[in-house]
């Protein structure tokens, strides 16, 4: 029951952390109709840049703060630089020169910070266990992962629905050409759309970093991660990146915690340790798969056309 | 008449000129490991040439082309581990086992258009990824050795280096010459015609799907050829193969050397892999400058190298 209630917390806040990344990559997808696959080193950047500037400040928070700032900052210069040029091209050029991206980021990142990782120590506050229910204890940063990716999920959804820029997001997503015509700076909000994504990658980047190591191509495993999310969920849909992502989340941690004692019930020993790490590894891709096969434009596609 | 003297043309004479006698000049200057390089360069041409046929004339952005890479890898591996190592039940087992994958994977995969095929794609070489690492009998995810190369008797040794250069560069060709046949066919013009409109095609009669799917077979095919070759160059088959920046590797090349062209795929993969062997020669960090490379290449090359080319003849 105590691992039950655990893991399940985990698979939460692994889910929220994918949200955060999955939520980026949705938005510049859905509204420049971008294919960013460089979207997975804006998160190895903000785990690189928390790493570097916590230990230079020596103050957990504000280390975080200003590596937040700095991946924004270089969202944008890469949005100005780069990828502005290639909205309206072929998906595949976006593939192409994004990967280019991704080459170029990680030995940038092997050149400045060498290729051993790096860790990201939290500070003592954030390490003690805090007792949720009588006799279950989780770890207090595991939580505040929750807290925050909760609260900045919660913002997103206010910007996005209740505020004006949030309405040209949203114009944008279903019609970009038109809210071009009606006289809205669309190169500004492509810009400011671009950096927050990155932000929010960072984000996850570095709020992964002290769980993990930071280290060179973290993003690619998990850049794939949410690139099935994103096409689970319906491109450029918000919401259908949130339910995608928990979804995601949930069976990808439960699985690894349970399916090898589900698998041993039914087949010998050995063969269901064998089988049981490729397959809870395969079980997101399985999704995927299946829900294309079923609704090939995602859960919920973000009604374009 | 056809004017067969273009540059095009010229570039492709070239190009299958200068890898007919590359050994030559190995043998001649005492140069290995320009043979060794360039082996392994037309095996992963044939896998771009593979590629580009969906890709390029059919329309299909197969974002998980290198799984074929290793299903047909790991078949020669699996088999030789198991003590069967004649080549003559190896190959037709790789060629057999990619295409029964492609089969499976393209009937799924081509309900979904767009990005979404681009991402279904992936999704599926992910998976036979993951199943790789777990096969802990065969390595898992550290690899397998193959001790021994595929046997073909007297017909040919595969571990002579000439000999086995020419099987690879028989196969790119024969691949090659594959391709310009479908192309040129009643059905490669179905295929094509599909890619530029689907729904025109379906209104005159053709089963737009049933058309793709042997499409997506073949080149799924061609390239667990490539798979085979590969391991039997390497002598070893790890996971790695099937990883999806292998993947993306593999469309850089095509779309560089300029997709739908025929030659396009193999001018591509030749400069990707020279151009990455001379940088990291240059630089330890070689991909610092290919990136950005890359880069300048979608941004002002359209159409790729062939495409380049094509536009500096007619100015």
């Amino acid at each position: 029951m105590l691992l039950v209630v655990e893991q399940f917390l985990n698979g939460l806040q692994f889910g929220l952390l994918l949200f955060l990344l999955a939520a980026g990559l949705t938005l510049v997808f859905g509204i420049m109709d971008l294919v960013n696959l460089a979207h997975g080193s804006l998160y190895m950047m903000g785990a690189y840049f928390a790493a570097t500037f916590v230990a230079g400040s020596g103050n957990f928070i504000l280390g975080i703060l200003m590596a937040l700032g700095a991946t924004l900052l270089l969202g944008i210069v890469l949005e100005l630089v780069a990828l502005r040029h290639l909205y309206g091209r072929d998906h595949l050029d976006h593939v192409l020169a994004t990967f280019g991206l991704i080459l170029f980021f990680n030995d940038m990142v092997r050149l400045i910070w060498g290729p051993a990782g790096l860790s990201l120590p939290l500070p003592a506050w954030l390490t003690v266990p805090v007792q949720i229910v009588p006799g279950v204890f989780y770890p207090a940063y595991r939580l505040a992962i929750i807290a925050v990716a909760l609260a900045v999920a919660l913002m997103l959804y206010l910007v996005v629905m209740r505020t004006r820029i949030g309405m040209l997001i949203r114009a944008g997503a279903s019609n970009r050409e038109m809210i071009g015509a009606l006289g809205i700076n669309i190169k500004l909000l492509y810009t400011l759309v671009f950096g927050l994504g990155a932000a929010l990658a960072g984000l996850a980047g570095l709020m992964q970093a002290p769980i993990h190591t930071v280290q060179i191509g973290m993003g690619e495993n998990i850049l794939i991660l949410a690139f099935v999310i994103i096409v689970i969920g319906g491109i450029g849909s918000i919401r259908g990146a949130f339910v995608a992502a928990i979804l995601v989340g949930m069976i990808d941690t439960l699985g690894r915690a349970f399916l090898p004692d589900l698998l041993r019930q039914v087949l010998s020993s050995a063969a269901a340790s064998t089988a049981a790490p490729a397959l809870s590894s395969m079980l997101i891709y399985l999704l995927m798969a299946i829900v294309l096969v079923a609704r090939p434009e995602g859960l919920f596609p973000a009604g374009r056309r | 008449m056809i004017a067969w003297f273009n540059s095009r043309n010229v570039i492709a004479g070239l190009i299958v000129a200068g890898l007919l006698l590359l050994p030559v000049f190995s043998q001649a200057t005492g140069n290995l490991f320009i043979l060794t390089l360039f082996t392994r360069i037309v095996i992963f041409a044939l896998a771009a040439v593979s590629l580009n046929l969906i890709m390029g004339y059919g329309g299909m952005m197969s974002f998980g082309h290198a799984a074929y890479l290793g299903i047909g890898g790991y078949a020669v591996g699996i088999l030789a581990a198991e003590g069967i190592g004649s080549g003559f039940i190896q190959w037709p087992v790789a060629l057999l086992a990619s295409a029964l994958f492609a089969l499976v994977i393209g009937s799924l995969s081509l309900r979904t258009r767009g990005v979404y095929f681009i991402m279904i794609t992936l999704a599926f070489a992910q998976m036979a990824y993951y199943v790789a690492s777990g096969l802990s009998r065969y390595g898992g995810d550290d690899g397998l050795t193959i001790y021994k190369r595929s046997d073909f008797g007297s017909l040919i040794n595969l571990s002579g280096r000439v000999q086995f250069y020419y099987l690879c560069l028989f196969c790119l060709l024969g691949g090659v010459y594959l391709v310009w046949r479908i192309v040129n066919s009643r059905f490669g013009m179905v295929v094509q015609g599909l890619r530029s409109n689907e729904q025109r095609m379906q209104a005159i009669g053709f089963p737009a799907n049933r058309y793709k799917l042997v499409c997506f077979v073949i080149a799924g095919t061609m390239c667990g050829l490539a798979g085979a070759l590969l391991a039997n160059n390497t002598d070893f088959i790890s996971p790695a193969v099937m990883y999806w920046t292998r993947s993306g590797d593999l469309m850089v090349m095509v779309i560089l050397g300029g997709m739908g062209t025929l030659f396009g795929p193999v001018v591509g993969a030749i400069f990707y892999l020279v151009l990455e062997e001379f940088l990291s020669q240059v630089t330890e960090y070689w991909a610092m400058i290919m990136g950005p490379l890359l880069l300048l290449i979608v941004l002002f090359g359209r159409g790729g190298i062939l495409g380049l080319v094509g536009r500096f003849a007619r100015a």
